[in-house]
């Protein structure tokens, strides 16, 4: 953490934005000017400890530009800060770079084929997208999905959690100033990609459910593999474990970074792991049980204080239940089929006969590595495919864990300086591409 | 009040409560013929209560969670819009959908003042489907640009077609002539 050399980069970034909408097209470039009309300094170096006092009466209020193109961002997102002297005094948040008007794809996509649009959602965890997604149409047309596919679909619910918790943590450990961790995390999660793309064929957009239960049985050998990265896992944890408790440069870093008090997270509707470091133990796979998660044994991890820290705890202790999820459903893999037969299928060979009534409507959501991501689906009858799957959805909106996580930044933001941003961001695990949509 | 609901509680005492502002209560109309009910709990309220509605629920029934606010369109019903609220309760351990039905140019009472966490997905609404809400500390467009005419998730927009004002290449370069953009850093 080098908040002199984030000010320039951040000045720099500032200068060349093009963002959209609001009357703030000439913001950014502005923010030049007006930190020399809104704040007179003293001048270039002279120490703020008041050798010239700013005018009576007047703060010194800067605004500052932070993005949209940034590095520490994973993603597109531009935030415009309000600094009284170093401190972030506001901070508004612009997305939307990313829109692609997905919600609008979908009502022309059946509900069969919308699944490849849940991979465009949280580039780092698809297959919780693709769970939620399928989830949601089973319930619509009221399908029902075999033992051994419910079982599969936690295995690969918790290798995406352990694939996008690797990732986080490789970043945030940089962000916070230890680089140490990064080529070991982001090395155990090339292996659990593999695993991810021994299954589906693709390392990031996985496609890894079908409405009715998976597109594929396991790959021969797959299971031994998963069984074998589960039981080498949490000596790894271990490893990493060790970071945060022994890096005193991390625990300053992040200890009371970014604090968000249960009330409030739950006032924003913030979910996932920075809920439950803010001690609010709330957990989808846990109130609302689905797949297979309610014949499991797993614990909840909760923090605290609701900081950088605790959400770096939690996601380690994540990391450890995902293994042992991933261990019990391979001992207990039921045999039989992993989807309903074709015939059992609803299509165009039987229309009408399970199509969703117009108008019908679900809501389902799962826990996903950012917190619950949910579908809210309104059934069309007919359409041009037929009844059943074949036809398109006439409504379907992403609820996205992201989304509602960014909403709460203003508030963790008060009072830290702009170098203390970029963890605080990262503590987040945002994902501007389900965020924009 | 319909029939499956007899046996809950919670239908009850939410219609012995609210009273005249519900305009229905049901399950969701879930679909199959397997039937994996939808359970959620469904209230429709009149537009100009939900505010109201909104924030008892919280208070006294505890759903302490906004979990979604998103909106639909059905350009044949009268009004048009739909707007649709997912809550969650802690202590009922169960969510309820709550909605609101409004045409253009009929604003709904924000419920940001129950839950700060509706700003955005009310500003998401406004943006793409053109609904209005009184109350609310910002009501701008939030994915798409102020220049922006029209509301992309209304029905009667389309996939293609329509100029947005939005010009990815104003001034295309001659062919083969000027230098491109990643051609600079040299």
């Amino acid at each position: 953490m080098q908040p002199e050399g984030d000010n320039e980069a951040l000045t720099g970034a500032a200068g060349s934005g093009g963002e959209p909408g609001e009357g703030e097209a000439a913001a950014a470039g502005d923010v030049a000017a007006r930190s020399g009309a809104v704040a007179p300094r003293s001048g270039e170096g002279a120490p703020r400890s008041g050798a010239v006092a700013p005018r009576s009466g007047e703060s010194e209020v800067v605004e500052l530009g932070f993005g949209p193109q940034h590095p520490a961002l994973q993603g597109v997102l531009w935030l415009r800060l309000t600094l009284d002297g170093e401190k972030i005094a506001g901070c508004q948040a612009r997305i939307g770079y990313g829109h692609r008007g997905l919600e609008k794809l979908f009502e022309s996509f059946s509900l069969r084929d919308g699944v490849a649009l849940t991979d465009r959602l949280d580039f780092a965890a698809a297959a919780a997208a693709n769970l939620a997604y399928a989830g949601a149409v089973e319930r619509l047309l009221g399908l029902d999905v075999p033992p051994r596919a419910r079982y599969l679909r936690v295995v690969l619910a918790e290798l995406q959690r352990l694939a996008s918790h690797l990732l986080w943590l490789a970043t945030f450990a940089a962000d916070a100033g230890v680089g140490g961790a990064f080529l070991a995390c982001l090395g155990d999660r090339e292996q659990v990609l593999d695993l991810l793309a021994g299954y589906a064929g693709a390392r990031l957009t996985l496609r890894c459910a079908v409405p009715g239960g998976l597109p594929r049985d396991a790959p021969e050998g797959w299971l031994a593999s998963c069984a074998r990265l589960a039981a080498a896992l949490p000596s790894r944890v271990d490893a990493y474990q060790q970071l945060p408790a022994e890096d005193r440069r991390f625990k300053q870093c992040t200890v009371g970074l970014g604090v968000l008090p249960a009330d409030t997270a739950l006032d924003y509707g913030v979910t996932g792991p920075v809920l439950r470091a803010a001690g609010v133990d709330w957990d989808l796979r846990k109130a609302l049980p689905y797949d297979a998660y309610e014949e499991l044994d797993f614990a909840v991890p909760v923090g605290r204080n609701g900081d950088a820290y605790d959400r770096c705890q939690v996601r380690l202790a994540e990391l450890r239940q995902s293994a042992g999820l991933i261990t019990q459903c391979l001992e207990r893999l039921p045999a039989g089929p992993v989807r309903l037969e074709p015939a059992a299928l609803p299509g165009p060979a039987e229309p009408a006969a399970t199509a969703p009534p117009q108008g019908s409507e679900t809501y389902f959501s799962v826990e996903g590595p950012r917190g619950e991501i949910g579908f809210y689906l309104v059934g069309a009858a007919g359409g041009p495919g037929g009844g059943g799957d074949a036809s398109p959805p006439w409504r379907c909106h992403v609820r996205a864990p992201s989304f509602y996580n960014l909403q709460a930044l203003p508030e963790m933001v008060q009072g830290h300086g702009v170098g203390d941003l970029v963890p605080l961001l990262g503590s987040l695990d945002l994902a501007l591409g389900e965020v924009d949509r | 009040v319909s029939d499956d609901l007899a046996a809950d509680p919670l239908a009850d005492e939410l219609s012995r409560e609210l009273g005249e502002a519900i305009l229905e209560i049901g399950r969701g109309r879930a679909g199959g013929e397997a039937g994996t009910a939808d359970a959620d709990l469904t209230l429709a309220v009149r537009r100009e209560d939900v505010a109201q509605v909104a924030a008892a629920l919280r208070s006294r029934f505890r759903y302490t969670l906004l979990v979604d606010l998103c909106a639909a369109d059905y350009p044949d019903r009268q009004p048009r819009f739909e707007v649709v609220y997912h809550l969650y309760s802690f202590r009922e351990n169960r969510r309820l959908r709550l909605k609101v039905r409004t045409a253009e140019g009929s604003p709904v009472p924000s419920v940001t003042g129950v839950w700060r966490g509706a700003a955005w997905p009310e500003r998401e609404v406004h943006d793409l489907f053109g609904v209005d809400f009184t109350g609310h500390p910002g009501l701008t467009r939030i994915l798409l640009w102020d220049g922006f005419s029209g509301h992309p998730l209304r029905k009667d927009f389309p996939l293609a077609g329509i100029d947005t004002g939005a010009a990815l290449h104003p001034d295309p370069p001659p062919p083969g002539g000027a230098a491109g953009p990643g051609d600079d850093a040299a």
